[in-house]
């Protein structure tokens, strides 16, 4: 999964920007075709590009398109740092480096079968929408699926449009919720752990995937767990600060794993020790 | 609709799991059915607490007036969920607007019948006391998460 771990992943690919879509005020989508057409990238649901913004630094983005579609690699980028903000001055025709893919990915082949759970909060969404496209593209493998979404506003939510679509289809929930609002909203108003009062999980045979700020895994964790979902059939997206993006230099260490070549996700397990220490 | 019909339906929503059948009974001895439409209040703020609703259908959402802002809406209640906690703690008044924004159908219990009945029989009472310790619990969780602001930058 993880083919580019050898020197060669050091030095970024040129990759053309084929559009910008901006989803929110302080969100965007690149979409990106590679310096060769993109017909050799392959990338698994969860895998990250390191993005170069040449002379200002590179920036770990999750893959946010369809792991099917060559044509357009996407990442989706909340604008918070130096480097994502001159990527927010990019058009259509600008040219950024990018090296990848890296990391691990979700357990989209171990969930075949069985019904799957998302839970995400904010940019959360990006790194889990290759994970729906991957289930839809082969929708009788899997069993009902649950996204449960959180944002701050609804000025806030992402891919808005394909929300309405995916909830619109047969066994799949679809529940949104927003921290704050107006009186022009008409949807839940809460923390997106509320949102399991609204479902009803096969807990034994449900796989869970969780992406969002840690705050927000961490009660989501305690939700599954105290609804009976057992700590194997939770995986998290863990986020740190990325540099080589091979498990060399150590900037993203997380106990013995390495976030970038060992994860970004991991099955709770593998992690949880780890998630209640301030010090890491 | 019947108060032993009634009992049959109350005892499926999830607030009164594992209530004894004599707890039951005395809690459904204050209860009545209840609709609201779309765009109409339930209570507003500083008026008298004087019930609590479980939802069996449809979503209110609680609003705060913020003067120049208007209304500002910070949480809503839907299907299995408990509105109103007001009933139980002095003074009784209610501290927020809770507007409908899907049609509800709820489970209306009578907050001065019921606190009868939680003086006359405190096992009774304390298990009311649990309950809406519950509600407090959750609500006040969900506040400090809603106030830490977690998506923003």
């Amino acid at each position: 999964m993880n083919s580019n771990v050898g020197i060669d992943s050091m030095f970024p690919l040129p990759a053309q920007i084929r559009k910008v879509v901006w989803e929110t005020e302080d969100t965007f989508t690149l979409l990106l075709e590679p310096d060769n057409g993109g017909s050799d990238f392959h990338f698994s649901p969860g895998q990250f590009n390191m993005l170069y913004a040449f002379g200002i630094g590179e920036s770990a983005i999750s893959i946010s398109s369809d792991p099917s579609n060559k044509d357009n690699i996407a990442h989706t980028i909340h604008r918070v740092g130096s480097v994502t903000s001159v990527f927010s001055q990019l058009e259509k025709g600008d040219v950024i480096g990018l090296r990848g893919p890296f990391g691990n990915g979700w357990p989209v082949e171990k969930a075949k079968g069985k019904d799957v759970c998302i839970v995400t909060g904010g940019i959360g969404l990006a790194p889990l929408r290759p994970v729906l496209y991957s289930i839809f593209n082969n929708r009788k493998e899997y069993g009902k699926i649950f996204l449960l979404y959180g944002a701050r506003s609804p000025l806030d939510l992402l891919y808005r449009v394909e929300l309405e679509k995916w909830g619109k289809m047969k066994d799949v929930t679809v529940q949104v919720i927003v921290d704050r609002c107006d009186t022009s909203w008409k949807g839940h108003i809460g923390v997106v752990t509320k949102l399991f009062s609204y479902i009803k999980l096969n807990t034994a045979n449900t796989i869970a995937m969780i992406c969002g700020p840690e705050i927000m895994m961490k009660f989501t964790i305690q939700e599954l767990s105290q609804r009976g979902v057992p700590p194997e059939q939770i995986y998290i997206s863990m986020e740190r600060n990325m540099k080589c993006g091979i498990g060399l230099c150590g900037h993203c260490q997380c106990g013995p794993k390495f976030v970038c070549k060992d994860g970004p996700v991991f099955a709770l397990p593998q992690i949880s020790q780890f998630l209640e220490k301030k010090e890491i | 609709m019947e108060k032993r019909d009634l009992s049959e339906i109350v005892r499926h929503h999830p607030f009164v799991n594992d209530l004894s059948e004599y707890h039951l009974n005395i809690l459904i001895s204050c209860v009545s059915n209840v609709r609201f439409a779309e765009g109409s209040y339930i209570f507003h703020e500083g008026e008298d607490a004087t019930k609590f609703y479980l939802i069996r259908e449809g979503k209110v959402a609680l609003e705060i007036h913020s003067g120049e802002k208007g209304a500002i809406r910070v949480q809503t209640i839907g299907e299995g969920e408990v509105l109103g906690w007001s009933w139980i703690v002095s003074p009784y008044k209610w501290h927020y607007d809770a507007c409908v924004i899907d049609n509800v159908r709820a489970f209306a219990f009578d907050g001065k019948c019921l606190r009868t009945k939680c003086e006359a029989d405190h096992d009774f009472g304390y298990e009311m006391i649990k309950r809406f310790s519950q509600v407090l619990e959750q609500n006040l969780k969900a506040a400090r998460y809603q106030v830490m602001d977690v998506y923003g930058r």
